[in-house]
């Protein structure tokens, strides 16, 4: 049951929750990361839904304790985290702000995803987007040379012309 | 400049053990076990679709399950063995996205069954024959890389073509599954089978161990595409997809890539089933209790510890 008075509460959950930043990534708050689907606030307490980025993303339990422990702070005494999957949370979900942090940050962000075809998924046996900038010096030519990095989400390039390997972020 | 190097590199680890302890200091158990997340996951929950059998569901999610638990077992032995760094990350990376889909999917499977197991129970406490996964996800590789590779390449582009056709289950469990499943198998498809063409097509002797390994693990294929009772009757419910309809989809893929690498297509006779019986009906190699010895020890030595 939502009441006048707790949707002025509301807002202001809304509003720790925004501020709640990633445990790997902490640049980026969950906001920008797009994986907040939803908070709500009742008579029983406030309820946040968010969306794993991937199934295995060991981050999530983090989070989890992460806003209980904001929306604790905040004087929240009942905080219920609950996740869903569907619809699968993509790259595209990553802020405008999200994107210009990771770069500040060194990741290059990744790049659009590519609307699903509806035939058998295509293999993919050369690296792909050649032209990923450099976050670090801005040169357009940068190369893969590992697809998998130290997270889930991203892999790892280098730059010839500042000859610094990079994150970036994979686009998923 | 040196000095100026070491500071950072001291406050950074400042900021390391900082960060460890504050997420250690957290009150609830983790990393412990059967502190599963069902019970925090909306889809998990959810009811079995009308028309559909729940033990047939839960038998299934099982199935689809076990190949993804057992398969990144197998993988993440390659931790600290792989012959290069970034070969050690990426193999873990491979096994943590699908320890992902295994625990979803096995919660899934004891939520549906309603014998209150959890998905620790069900990984950690289960015997051989009640697992369904199939051969191919459990048989050991020996830490030879062109074996693990040639397995990924046959279990992903296998995979990906069920997941993919599973986009649109009933079971909301299993869409979800599939719709993050897709993406991330994709990248171990495309990653086994640039493998596979760096060996392939590389120098006569790794050519000739690439060879010996798909030689060693193409037997297990047969089996990918042989239906179990229960997946037919899901088909019908519209929550499973039959496995034979993926092998000329697979076919095209394993041909595509065994082409461009120089590899022969092996013809040797199928193996890893006793009369018509395999992984879905609890039928395993020897390999098997291997994997679960070292996987389960942990947690039948400690039951329920937390930490």
């Amino acid at each position: 049951m939502v009441t006048e008075t707790n949707s002025a509460v509301r807002a202001d959950a809304r509003g720790v929750v925004a501020q709640v930043v990633d445990p790997e990534m902490p640049m980026l708050t969950l906001d920008d990361l797009g994986v907040v689907r939803g908070v709500v606030v009742d008579v029983d307490g406030v309820t946040v839904t968010i969306t794993p980025t991937y199934l295995g993303c060991p981050a999530i339990g983090v989070m989890r304790d992460d806003l209980r422990a904001s929306l604790g702070a905040a004087g929240y005494t009942h905080v219920d985290v609950r996740t869903v999957f569907s619809p699968p949370w993509t790259t595209d979900w990553i802020s405008p702000a999200g994107r210009r942090k990771l770069t500040e940050a060194g990741i290059a962000p990744p790049d659009g995803v590519s609307p699903r075809s509806t035939g058998p998924i295509p293999l993919t046996l050369t690296a792909p987007s050649p032209a990923v900038r450099c976050p670090r010096c801005g040169s357009p030519s940068t190369e893969e040379f590992s697809r998998f990095g130290p997270t889930a989400c991203t892999a790892l390039r280098r730059c010839p012309a500042c000859r610094e390997p990079f994150e970036h972020m994979k686009a998923i | 400049m040196n000095v100026h190097h070491t500071d950072v590199k001291e406050h950074d680890a400042a900021n390391a053990y900082q960060s460890m302890s504050e997420t250690t200091g957290h009150d609830d158990p983790r990393w412990a076990f059967g502190t599963g997340v069902e019970d925090a996951q909306a889809e998990i929950t959810s009811p079995v679709p009308d028309g559909v059998d729940a033990a047939d569901l839960a038998a299934y999610c099982l199935m689809l399950g076990d190949d993804a638990l057992i398969c990144s077992h197998r993988l993440s032995e390659w931790v600290s063995n792989a012959p290069e760094l970034e070969e050690d990350v990426a193999l873990a990376n491979t096994a943590l996205d699908l320890l992902g889909q295994a625990r979803v999917l096995l919660a899934r499977a004891g939520q549906v069954e309603g014998r209150d197991r959890d998905e620790d129970s069900l990984a950690y406490l289960r015997l051989e024959a009640q697992f369904r996964n199939v051969a191919l996800a459990e048989i050991g590789d020996d830490l030879d890389f062109a074996c693990a590779i040639a397995r990924l390449l046959l279990f992903s582009s296998w995979r990906l073509a069920l997941l993919h056709r599973l986009l649109d289950s009933r079971d909301p469990v299993i869409a979800a599954v599939a719709g993050k499943g897709v993406n991330e198998v994709t990248y171990h498809r495309d990653y086994a089978a640039r493998w596979a063409l760096r060996l392939g097509d590389g120098t006569a002797e790794s050519h000739d161990r690439m060879q010996t390994a798909l030689n060693a693990v193409w037997p297990y294929v047969e089996e990918l595409y042989r239906p179990s009772e229960v997946e037919r009757r899901l088909v019908e419910a519209g929550v499973a997809v039959d496995p034979a309809l993926t092998r000329a989809e697979v076919d095209a893929v394993l041909d595509e890539v065994l082409a461009k690498a120089t590899l022969a297509r092996p013809d040797g006779p199928p193996i890893g089933t006793i009369g018509g019986r395999g992984g879905r009906q609890g039928v395993h190699t020897e390999h098997l209790g291997h994997v679960l010895a070292e996987m389960q020890s942990l947690a039948r030595q400690h039951p329920e510890a937390t930490w």
